[in-house]
């Protein structure tokens, strides 16, 4: 069952900005999806039509077979979005935040009231529920708008830079959150800038540039599309020159680290003993960037 | 369907009063003072040596008319200044994203802004009577005048706060068009009294038949149709709910 389902949709700014320059998208249910893209791609502009925050210019959006022009009611309830920045009055309390919400959905108040417990038990964030915006960091702020996000038990959630601003350690903890909310069945959609972030948490990705989608598949099938990837080798001495690694493409970009280019279908063994005829001693071996921002960088520099 | 609707009404209602009753001192309290110093200046010390032709003193003419003020300014600069911080703060987008009907969004900040007026208005009626003991005459006009102009203002504010794309211009509309209109609208004066062009020119002022309507209720002095003025009041709240609806459907203000 689609979750999602975009059809050749386009939006053109008063400006004559030509955002959106008529994309398919589908997302299934259970999926955790990324939608990629540098910025001024297209992300918000198609995430803001899928949350009636755009109008769009043509084309038709479905939320679990709900169109958006003809059911839009039916298609809103059953999403959740959190948005880039944080828009909520500075000076609401945490609480009110989250169980406003979940009335503006018609949610009950008991249920309600149990909702927004839980979530902010879950978000670290009951003791807080008493202090207004303004007192809370960056991240809590972030938690906040997750829990808002899914006070209504929504199906699919929409998850638009969730991280962003966020340090490292309380972005992991969100992360294993958010998998654990897409293993219980809602269906979540995640645009962000750290591609790490879309490589460990989603099963789909697609990229978006210049108001195009230029890739749309699994992660697996779309990391085999990588041909090259780039290790770094830290070495024990340091070096003066770089002796001949050929076939392997290699450059010495500091005394101690040695940059490697290393093919799809090359076999690494041969480069270790290169380097150890040429008594090098190697200790450690890393990627460069993260497979998915290799990738991506390639995909969208061929676009630009 | 019905019942969540109404739970999101009930919780944009709940929301906003709770906002204004949060600030009472900033946002009942000042009117209060203002009327008073009108109830003082124009009535206590001025009033006695004016004239009014329809027997009353001057104090018990002008009563109403300012209790009509309160509940006009009120209204409308609640849901003028509301909807335009709602959008200044993006936190619209929590109502839009959501199944919200686009009348439940504009009842929930209508209701919010009627009940401030109204509320005024019960404020200040309290507190004239510290300075006039008389009692209102017919009960159902006063209330009917004062809800129609609750509402009539609240809608007009809401359409302010659609427009307004900077804090100046949620200012300038009741600085520019609203408070004349009032003044000029027969607080202070009975039309009667003007000249004859004046008089026509009145009859274009909503705020005439409003405060027309309230003082027959306050005081029993009738100087319009009560039919009529009620009927054109009625017309101008639907054709102010219908412009706010087609705007918020199109977008306007809250979508890009």
């Amino acid at each position: 069952m689609l979750a999602l389902e975009i059809k050749d949709l386009k939006k053109t700014y008063k400006t004559g900005f030509e955002a959106l320059k008529g994309i398919d998208l589908s997302v299934e249910h259970g999926d955790f999806f990324a939608l990629l893209g540098p910025n001024g791609a297209g992300k918000s502009t198609t995430i803001g039509i899928v949350t009636t925050l755009v109008n769009k210019t043509s084309g038709s959006v479905k939320i679990y077979g709900h169109d958006l022009d003809v059911e839009p009611k039916k298609a809103k309830a059953l999403l959740g979005i959190v948005p880039q920045e944080v828009n909520v009055s500075v000076f609401s309390k945490v609480y009110d935040v989250v169980y406003n919400q979940a009335g503006f959905y018609g949610v009950d108040s008991q249920t309600a009231r149990q909702q927004t417990e839980k979530l902010l038990k879950a978000m670290d964030l009951w003791e807080k529920r008493g202090v207004t915006l303004r007192q809370l960091s960056g991240g809590m702020k972030r938690r906040l708008m997750i829990a808002r996000a899914l006070v209504h038990q929504p199906k699919f959630l929409i998850l638009d830079e969730p991280t962003a601003g966020v340090d490292i350690e309380l972005r992991r903890s969100m992360w294993e959150f958010l998998q654990e909310v897409n293993r219980q069945g809602t269906t979540i959609i995640l645009t962000t800038h750290y591609l790490e972030e879309a490589e460990q948490l989603c099963n789909k990705i697609a990229i978006i540039d210049q108001g195009k989608i230029i890739e749309n598949t699994d992660k697996k099938t779309l990391l085999s599309q990588l041909n090259v990837e780039t290790m770094l080798l830290d070495l024990q001495q340091p070096l003066s020159t770089l002796p001949d690694l050929s076939p392997y493409k290699a450059k010495l970009i500091e005394a101690t680290v040695i940059e490697v280019e290393i093919l799809k279908e090359q076999n690494i063994n041969p480069l270790f003993e290169k380097l150890s005829q040429h008594h090098i001693q190697i200790t450690s071996l890393r990627n460069k960037t993260n497979r998915l921002e290799e990738l991506f960088i390639r995909l969208v520099n061929k676009t630009g | 369907m019905l019942k969540q609707q109404l739970i999101a009404l009930k919780t944009i209602v709940r929301v906003e009063i709770f906002r204004f009753l949060r600030v009472w001192m900033q946002s009942l309290m000042p009117p209060v003072v203002t009327i008073v110093l009108y109830f003082l200046v124009f009535g206590h010390f001025i009033g006695p040596h004016l004239q009014i032709q329809s027997g009353l003193t001057y104090m018990q003419f002008i009563v109403p008319g300012l209790v009509m003020m309160a509940v006009v300014m009120n209204s409308y600069n609640n849901a003028a200044f509301a909807f335009f911080m709602t959008r200044f703060q993006r936190s619209i987008e929590e109502m839009l994203v959501s199944p919200m009907d686009f009348h439940i969004l504009l009842l929930g900040f209508s209701l919010a802004s009627i009940t401030r007026g109204l509320l005024t208005g019960v404020i200040v009626t309290l507190v004239s009577f510290l300075f006039t003991h008389e009692l209102p005459q017919h009960i159902g006009i006063l209330f009917l005048s004062a809800i129609l102009a609750a509402i009539l203002f609240s809608l007009l504010g809401f359409l302010n706060g659609i427009f307004a794309k900077k804090f100046d211009d949620i200012s300038t509309v009741p600085t520019f068009i609203l408070t004349p209109l009032i003044y000029l609208g027969g607080v202070f004066y009975s039309i009667q009294q003007l000249p004859h062009v004046w008089q026509i020119a009145s009859y274009f002022n909503p705020i005439t038949y409003l405060v027309s309507l309230f003082r027959y209720g306050f005081v029993g002095l009738q100087t319009i149709n009560l039919f009529y003025g009620v009927i054109i009041l009625i017309i101008i709240n639907v054709l102010l709910y219908s412009a706010n609806m087609f705007l918020l459907k199109r977008g306007v203000g809250i979508r890009t």
